[in-house]
Order: C-alpha cells, then sequence, then structure tokens
C-alpha cells in the first residue's frame, strides 16, 4: 500500500525543480487555485522546499518510532495485522486520492500502527525531523477496540529555519464507545510547510475530540475528516491557526453522518496579523438517514491587521429533515472597551493586546491533551506577542 | 478655581475650563474643579450630564477628544500621558461598568497591573507567589471571596461583585487620585456598606478621591468634604455636604432654568466658583 519513493533526493538532483519532484512523488501534479477545494491556497509556494528528504535517514525506510515506550494497553502492530486496516479511514472519508495523501504515501513515510485496548492513559507521540532541508513524511493509524480510550499528542515541529515540508497523514478506528482526545500542536516558521490529515471512522458511542492548533508556519493545511458511520457518536473538533506576516494558514475540515443521532460540536478559531491569511472550510453532510443530528459549528476570526485576509465558509449539506444544525461566523478586532480597561490599570497596549490574544487562544488550547502543558502551547502559539 | 477646603494641602488635581468631545459631539464644555490631598469631592448630576465623560478624560479614553483647557495632576500636565501612564503614577478609575475579559484570569490580570505600578514607584514586583500573600490580604477590604481571583476578569461576576472588584484593585494600586464613577449604582445595602468601608479606610491625608454618583445614600456612609453639580457638561453649582441633603429634597428642577439663564448669557461663562466654609 505504501509505495517506495519513486525517485530519491539524489537522483533529483539540486537543480530540478521542486514542484517537478514533488508531483513525482504524489504521482499526481500540484492542485490548482483553479480547484475549488485549493481556492485560496497555492502550492505553487512549495516551490521553496529544496528537493530531498529531512527525516532522520534520508529516504532509507528507518522505524523513528523503534524505542517508543507504549502505555499498558497500547501494542504495536507490524506485518499484515498492521496492513489490515490501514487506508480505510482514509478511503471513508474521501481522501484516499487527495493530493497531500498521495504525497504521503510516495514520500517514504514512517508508519505506525497502534492498537489500544481499555483506557491506555496518555501518549505523547514524537516526530522526529533531521536538520536537512526537504520532505518529511509520517503516517500513523491508530486502532482503539470498543471501549478503549486514549489521549494522544502530536507535536510536529520543523528544524530550526530551515526549509522543510512536514506531511502528517493520522488514520483513526474508534471502535464501539471508544473515546480519543487527540491534540496536534504545530508551531512551525516561515520557511516551513506542513501538510496534515486525519481521516477518522467512529462506530456509534465513541468519542472523538480532535483539537489541531498551528501558528507561524509559512503554509499549514489541516485536513480533519470524520466520517460517524452509523451515527450515535459524539465529535468535538476544536481549531486554532495564527498567521502572521506572510504566511498562511487553512484548515478544510469534513465530518459526515452516516446514520441516525450523531452529534458535531466545532469550533475554528482564527488569529490573522500582518499580512497573513487564513483560510477556514468546514463542511457538514447530513444525508437522509441522518435523523435527528445535532450538529454546530461556529468559526471566529481576531483580525489584527487590515492587511491580514480571511476566507471562511461553512459548507453545510442538509438533507435529513429532522436534525439540528447551527452554524456561525464571526470576525472581529481587539476590543477597544478591554484594551483601555488593561491600560486604564497600568498594562501598556503592547502587553494589554497580548493579554487578549491569549485569552481567544486560550478556549482552544485548553482541551489540548493535558501533555501538552509541558510545552507552553501560548508560548509557542504567540511567541513574544 | 473652586471650593478651597483645605487651602494649605497640596493640589493633586487642577481640572481648568476643560473641553471634551465624542464622535466630535461637545460633550464637555468648561469643568473647573481643583482636588487637594485629604480631600473627598462628590460629583452628581441627571444622567447624561457628563460624569462618565470626565472620568474616561481624566482616564485617557482614546474615544474622547480633548479640545480645550487643561489638566494638571501633581503639577504635571496629565493629558500628555498615556493610559497605563496615568494609572501608573497613581490615577485610578473605578468604571461604571467595569469590563469583562473573558480568559484572562482576574489573579494574573491583578498581578501584572500591581507590578506596574509598583514598578513605577521603585518597588520590587512580586512574583506569583508573593502576589497571592499581598492580594489576599487586601480581599478583606471588600470582604470578597478568594474564589474570585480564579475567575476571568469580571466574566458572569454580578453588579456588585464587579464593583467589589474594581475596590479591590484600587487597594492593591494605592492611588494617589481615585475617580469612583457609580461605584454605589447596582449595590445592595450590605455591599454599599462594604464598598463604602472599603473607600473610606483607603482615604489618608495623602490622596483624594473623587465620587461620583446619583444617590445621597453613598454620601451618609462616604463624607465628603465638597458637591458638586454637573449639568451638560459643566459644573453648575459647588457646596458643602449639605448641598447632596438639598438635591435630594428638591430634586435637579432648578438646574434647567440655572442653564437656560446660562445660555441666554451672550458670553457662556464658566459658572463662577463660590467660596466655601471648611467642611
Ligand atoms: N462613547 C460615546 N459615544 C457617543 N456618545 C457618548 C459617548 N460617551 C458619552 N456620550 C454622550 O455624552 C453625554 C454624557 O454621557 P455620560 O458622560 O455617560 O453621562 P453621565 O455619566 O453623567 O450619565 C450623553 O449624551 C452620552 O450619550
Ligand atoms: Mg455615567
Amino acid at each position: 500500500m505504501l509505495a517506495a519513493p519513486a525517485v530519491t533526493a539524489a537522483a533529483a538532483g539540486s537543480g530540478a525543480p521542486a514542484l517537478a519532484w514533488l508531483a513525482e512523488l504524489a504521482g499526481a501534479p500540484l492542485p490548482t487555485r483553479r480547484e475549488e477545494d485549493w481556492r485560496f491556497t497555492d502550492l505553487a509556494a512549495l516551490a521553496a522546499i529544496p528537493a530531498g528528504f529531512a527525516s532522520p535517514a534520508a529516504g532509507q525506510p528507518v522505524d523513528p518510532w523503534s524505542g517508543l515506550n507504549l502505555p499498558a494497553g497500547v501494542t504495536r502492530l507490524t506485518g499484515p495485522a498492521a496492513e489490515a486496516q490501514l487506508g480505510t479511514a482514509l478511503a471513508a472519508s474521501g481522501c484516499d486520492q487527495h493530493w497531500p495523501v498521495r504525497l504521503n504515501g510516495g514520500a517514504c513515510p514512517a508508519l505506525l500502527v497502534l492498537k489500544v485496548e481499555g483506557d491506555a492513559g496518555s501518549l505523547e507521540l514524537p516526530l522526529p525531523v533531521s536538520a536537512a532541508e526537504g520532505v518529511v513524511a509520517w503516517r500513523l493509524l491508530l486502532v482503539l477496540e470498543p471501549g478503549a480510550r486514549l489521549e494522544l499528542l502530536q507535536v510536529p515541529a520543523p528544524a530550526p529555519g530551515q526549509r522543510q515540508l512536514l506531511s502528517l497523514v493520522s488514520e483513526v478506528v474508534l471502535g464501539a464507545g471508544a473515546r480519543l482526545q487527540l491534540g496536534c500542536l504545530a508551531q512551525g516558521h516561515t520557511h516551513a510547510a506542513l501538510l496534515h490529515h486525519l481521516a477518522v471512522r467512529q462506530a456509534s458511542g465513541s468519542e472523538l475530540q480532535a483539537t489541531l492548533v498551528s501558528s507561524g508556519w509559512g503554509l499549514a493545511r489541516h485536513e480533519p475528516r470524520v466520517v460517524q458511520e452509523q451515527g450515535a457518536a459524539r465529535t468535538r473538533l476544536l481549531g486554532l491557526q495564527r498567521v502572521d506576516g506572510r504566511q498562511l494558514a487553512d484548515t478544510h475540515s469534513f465530518v459526515r453522518f452516516d446514520g441516525p443521532d450523531g452529534e458535531l460540536d466545532q469550533l475554528h478559531k482564527a488569529v490573522a496579523d500582518g499580512s497573513g491569511r487564513s483560510v477556514f472550510n468546514g463542511a457538514v453532510q447530513v444525508p437522509r438517514l441522518a435523523q435527528r443530528t445535532n450538529a454546530a459549528q461556529l468559526s471566529r476570526t481576531l483580525l489584527l491587521s487590515d492587511r491580514a485576509r480571511i476566507d471562511t465558509k461553512p459548507q453545510l449539506e442538509i438533507v435529513a429533515d429532522d436534525v439540528k444544525c447551527a452554524h456561525g461566523a464571526t470576525v472581529s478586532q481587539l476590543q477597544s472597551e478591554e484594551l483601555f480597561y488593561l491600560r486604564s490599570r497600568g498594562i501598556d497596549a503592547a502587553t494589554a493586546a497580548g493579554l487578549l490574544q491569549r485569552a481567544f487562544c486560550h478556549e482552544v488550547l485548553r482541551e489540548l491533551p493535558a501533555a501538552a502543558h509541558r510545552h507552553d502551547p501560548l508560548t509557542a502559539l504567540l511567541g513574544a506577542a | 478655581m473652586s471650593a478651597v477646603i483645605r487651602p494649605d494641602a497640596p493640589v493633586l488635581l487642577e481640572i481648568r475650563d476643560l473641553h471634551a468631545s465624542v464622535e466630535n459631539q461637545p460633550i464637555l464644555k468648561g469643568v473647573n474643579l481643583t482636588i487637594r490631598a485629604g480631600e473627598i469631592h462628590a460629583v452628581m448630576g441627571r444622567n447624561g450630564s457628563g460624569k462618565s465623560t470626565l472620568s474616561k478624560v481624566l482616564a485617557g479614553h482614546p474615544a474622547y477628544t480633548v479640545t480645550g483647557g487643561s489638566v494638571l495632576y501633581r503639577g504635571e500636565n496629565l493629558l500628555d500621558l498615556d493610559p497605563e501612564q496615568r494609572s501608573r503614577i497613581g490615577l485610578f478609575l473605578g468604571f461604571q461598568y467595569p469590563v469583562e475579559i473573558p480568559g484572562v484570569s482576574n489573579l494574573e490580570f491583578l498581578r501584572v497591573a500591581t507590578n506596574a505600578r509598583r514598578k513605577e514607584r521603585g518597588d520590587e514586583e512580586l512574583d506569583t507567589f508573593a502576589f497571592e500573600d499581598v492580594v489576599r490580604e487586601r480581599l478583606s477590604v471588600v470582604q470578597m471571596d478568594p474564589a474570585f481571583l480564579d475567575r476571568s476578569v469580571n466574566e458572569g461576576f454580578s453588579g456588585g461583585e464587579k464593583k467589589r472588584n474594581e475596590i479591590l484593585q484600587m487597594a492593591l494600586l494605592e492611588p494617589v487620585v481615585a475617580i469612583l464613577d457609580e461605584t454605589d449604582s447596582g449595590l445592595d445595602i450590605d455591599a454599599l456598606r462594604i464598598v463604602a468601608g472599603g473607600v473610606n479606610q483607603l482615604s489618608s491625608p495623602d490622596n483624594s478621591t473623587l465620587l461620583i454618583t446619583h444617590y445621597q445614600r453613598l454620601l451618609d456612609l462616604i463624607t465628603p468634604d465638597a458637591v458638586h453639580v454637573m449639568a451638560a457638561g459643566r459644573i453648575l453649582r459647588s457646596g458643602g455636604k449639605d448641598l447632596a441633603l438639598e438635591l435630594e429634597r428638591s430634586g435637579y428642577e432648578w438646574v434647567d432654568a440655572e442653564l437656560a439663564r446660562l445660555d441666554g448669557e451672550a458670553a457662556p461663562q464658566p459658572a463662577a466658583p463660590q467660596p466655601l466654609e471648611v467642611a
């Protein structure tokens, strides 16, 4: 299922255009802005990433997780057992042919398949990169057996100052009544790009909470995609992205209810500063068989600069008639009364603005798994702000 | 300019012929007021007379533009300073409507504010632990439950809790001039006693307080040295604490007649100050 890299870094040669190399890895040309899904996000920016691999063993199929300490209840699967459910969540959520997923498959991803039984506590998954420039790819499959529980934290981070493209594809299969709290805390820098797909199949009675946070990337794209296969499950999606300078962050989410009585609670927040660009597209599909679905989606943007751009769009397709679907989008600036209140207490304008920004972000950051506190997510997100 | 109550005490705040507008609408039309150390002044007046505008202008709210006059704070031009600088050197505004700030911890807010003031005075800044000790001691001034420290600034606080939080801030910042804008409104009698007790406790011969209020009932608990009546953006009349009682009895009807008389004058002059007896 996972193809060996079509081209090696050496074969690509340092002079070869990176975009052609990436297209070759993916086995498909890069999507262009003429495609609806990529209208606001121009992957041509990836031309700045040098052809080559930035995984610790530079394109060799080395296992970065061989020494990983797994909590009780979590087993690593290999061989046919591992392959059995690989790709099923991608296919079920309709993204197995998405370009970032194809790129991931072509870029010789490090592969980790975990089976989770019982209450397994929490796990932080390291995502190591080398100091070299180029592409690094990981693929993860988590299978939670019925009733299993896990908290999982991923902290993808590029090597400082290096032009790297991080490609992360996570698949999750949640058995009946299983519960996953997943967090992705992704702090990048302007020379780095992140392409992140999260595909989830939920059985009835299962609960998913996914909190995806990113800031600082030249380009970051998150695609959380969830299918409630029998409905009657709970999905909570939380997102927070921050852009400054000329950065771009894009979240395209997708949730489909393939049965009745499902619940979705989605909050997406964005902070747009400088000449940054923030994109949010939230697709929710409620077909006829998904009666009594209860879905709420809210997008909130804090606009800190008049040069920043935001494009936010709910995309609700509701066919069932007995449903509750609420959605809203707000764009606001720092509230002048709040700022004045803080300043009237001796807090200078910049510190006051920083406090208010932190407050805005806190609502999402507090939902990250507890293990995230070690990484001081606020500082990671806001830098010096 | 106005009432001289403690002629030997240093002047802390001197407002001269202050004019200010908001959204190009003139609101303050020549306010004069002098406050000396140790004095408590009360400003009364109907809704819309410009009391909150005066307090916001003094605190430096950016929405208000000063179009004329001057304000000296201990001899220094106050209007040149940013709001944060005014607070650090000892000016405090207790808000009529304290602002809710979801996500900002009250404790953290109080600590950052206190440290800004301490730094200006050359005092050592307090870390989280040292500050907790200080704040717990100050909570007693307003009999506030420490649980309010762990919540977001004013979020979900009742009207009375917000006002107590304002006085707690005053207790921490130890201002030289405190302006309390309708700190009494929305308080039940017990909360009013607590808040008034806090203000009395914080008053000293070295500082001064400007109470903005609608009601005599606050002035039963905090005895003012001077009472000023504001109307249409200026101070129409000043007097001793008896003026508040008189207003309570006879209301503000006379104000309209007075304003009509002033408007009738060819060149409106600031109301001539009446000399006052020492209270
Ligand atoms: N931010 C503002 N924008 C527009 N008008 C204002 C603003 N603040 C005050 N005003 C107007 O100024 C006048 C005085 O208001 P205010 O100072 O709040 O009076 P008071 O506190 O005495 O009730 C009112 O007519 C009010 O509508
Ligand atoms: Mg008012």
